[in-house]
């Protein structure tokens, strides 16, 4: 038992490293999660990605494999992405979904262009798939800021985005908080992805976004308990992710997302709140 | 009607800027046009050619073979090469479509045919590692007793390809092969000097292999043979306990690879990283590894710099 989940990460830093950095993405990105979801924007996150992807790699074109400037490409790509796609669906007749699907194939473009460019094929695609066994201080520190700022602007801003999530009209109507509100919560998803780019690439950091997220809604319908049931969800999937890229020799990234899958399916079944286990009894009990 | 006429000239107009393109490739048409796949066989493709042959390389300096994707441009070099030199062993996995799809009428020669290949995975810990080259280990240039073969299969290639020069190609490759028998010499000596205990390295894919079995240094690789995979866990940790129960000194990344996860293991084992050294591809011309024969030196010299202190 002990060997089993124990010595692992006893034994190894990096394994500690890992874990420290599956916790602090789990802590931001779970509550960041639970909101996209409530607000039928989960694909968002998944857009998000492909946008910032091509900010990273300019960041790496640039400066090599510096975590100041990937970091800085992607955020700057992921913002611009993000807001221009807000402000158009708040300001014209074009809805929030088709602004930003058009405004982050542009982004995408641009960045397979701009790597292109450059003609030799460099080991992009490695860099642009994270290494959660690779996490240096720099890149911990950073991970662990990003949970905070994240934690600490949904607490301040927790009251519009309820409110923008279960009634945006509304919000609209007794105060202009809307506006503002929805651009900082789609800064805090984009910055939660560039931190989880670092740890898991760019397409699996949606994963642990999302997943947790989708698994809590099926345990509780209160929107705080939701946020807590996802960041556990999130941190234990993390954990049995990199164990099972331990014991079974699996690549640590697609383990993690794949233990939060996991955990999503049995949620769909055995969940209290709509599961399909849940679904099933009732019904029998009537024509009973 | 109208429209017919602005397809037309469209038409015209992207044919003239393709050929306006185009000439630098025309400007020697008594060459012999051939295409190698990647960098260092381009650059023994030049040395046996010498001056009647122009070499085109698909994955450039400090690119990196296993995950290429091509360009048109590499098609249209293809379309215009008499030979396209591959390293074979699988090495290439995209080659075959490509050459197909661009439609050339140039023969395919594998370099590596007649190497004695090696199996690509000797310890079946690591299974399912190797997906990309199908068994076997595909870096026979890393022993220059292999790049002895690849030397001499090329020179039959041209010969076959260019009669009137074969006076020229025998010449090239005779000298050639002659300062690859010294750089072989200098490793040995370098590979000699180093206490045999000492004689192990950790590097971040497994591309050493063959110089493994030709020079007898101990290569041991997180990453498998191929680029393309990801290290697990269990592969990391089995290094790092590798490290510390042997002591081994030294860790060393390729040019090709991935840094990070190589120094978070020199980091927890305090093993130093020693200079950046160049498996899959060579560095740019001015570079430390911009030949062939660079290259093996630059190498075994980090490597004995780094075993021996």
């Amino acid at each position: 038992m002990l060997d089993l989940f124990y010595t692992p990460i006893a034994e190894f830093e990096f394994m500690q490293r890992a874990l420290v950095g599956v916790i602090a993405i789990a802590l931001g990105g779970g509550p960041v999660g639970v909101f996209l979801m409530l607000r039928r924007m989960s694909l968002t996150g998944d857009a998000m990605a492909h946008a910032i992807l091509p900010g990273a790699a300019v960041g790496y074109l640039v400066a090599g494999l510096s975590l100041p400037a990937m970091t800085i490409g992607g955020l700057f790509a992921g913002v611009i992405v993000a807001v221009a796609a807000g402000l158009v669906s708040r300001f014209t007749s074009l809805k929030e979904d088709a602004s930003l699907a058009a405004f982050y194939l542009l982004s995408l473009a641009l960045g397979v262009t701009i790597v292109s460019l450059r003609g030799s094929n460099v080991d992009l695609l490695h860099v642009l798939f994270g290494t959660v066994l690779a996490l240096d201080d720099d890149t911990l520190l950073l991970l662990a800021s990003i949970s905070t700022i994240t934690v600490l602007a949904l607490a301040a801003l927790y009251r519009p985005l309820v409110l923008e999530c279960v009634d945006p009209i509304f919000l609209r109507s007794v105060s202009n908080a809307g506006t503002p509100t929805h651009l900082i919560f789609l800064g805090l998803v984009v910055m939660n992805l560039v931190g989880g780019f670092h740890a898991l690439g760019t397409l699996l950091a949606v994963g642990m976004m999302m997943l947790p997220a989708a698994a809590s809604r099926f345990w509780t319908s209160d929107i705080t308990v939701m946020m807590l049931v996802s960041v556990a969800i999130g941190i234990l999937s993390g954990l049995s992710g990199l164990l099972l890229s331990f014991h079974a020799e699996l690549p640590a990234g697609p383990a993690i997302i794949l233990s939060a899958g996991a955990v999503y399916v049995i949620s769909l079944v055995l969940g209290r709140e709509g599961g399909l286990l849940w679904l099933v009894w009732p019904g029998r009990h009537l024509e009973a | 009607m109208l429209t017919r006429r602005a397809a037309v000239s469209f038409l015209a107009g992207c044919l003239t800027l393709a050929a306006s393109s185009l000439p630098v490739a025309a400007q020697n048409p008594d060459k012999l046009k051939v295409v190698a796949t990647f960098s260092i066989l381009g650059d023994m493709v030049r040395n046996v050619g010498g001056e009647r042959v122009e070499v085109a390389t698909l994955v450039g300096p400090n690119g990196d073979a296993h995950v290429y994707s091509p360009t048109p441009a590499d098609g249209r070099r293809l379309t215009e090469a008499k030979i396209v030199f591959t390293n074979g062993l699988k090495f290439e996995g995209w080659i075959d479509r490509l050459v197909k799809s661009s439609g050339t009428g140039a023969e395919t020669i594998e370099a590596a045919k007649g190497v004695k290949p090696l199996k690509g995975e000797e310890e079946d810990h690591r299974h399912g590692h190797d997906h990309g080259h199908g068994g076997s280990d595909p870096h026979a240039w890393q022993s220059i007793g292999n790049a002895k073969i690849y030397v001499a299969n090329i020179r039959d290639a041209l010969i076959a390809a260019d009669e009137a020069g074969k006076a020229t190609y025998q010449a090239n490759a005779a000298s050639y092969l002659e300062r690859l028998d010294e750089v072989e010499a200098e490793v040995k000596g370098l590979v000699a000097k180093i206490p045999p205990e000492r004689r192990r390295i950790i590097t971040s894919h497994d591309a050493f292999r063959y110089f493994e079995e030709a020079y007898g240094i101990d290569f041991v690789a997180p990453q498998g043979v191929s680029t393309e995979s990801e290290a697990s866990a269990k592969d990391v940790a089995r290094i790092i306990q590798q490290i510390k129960r042997e002591k081994i000194a030294a860790v060393f990344v390729e040019n090709v690879s991935d840094a990070r996860l190589m120094e978070r293991i020199a980091k927890e084992t305090g093993a130093t990283i020693g200079s950046r050294v160049y498996s899959d591809a060579l560095s740019e011309p001015n570079g430390p590894a911009g030949t062939y024969i660079d290259m093996m030196r630059h190498n075994i010299r980090a490597f004995s710099a780094a075993l021996s202190s």
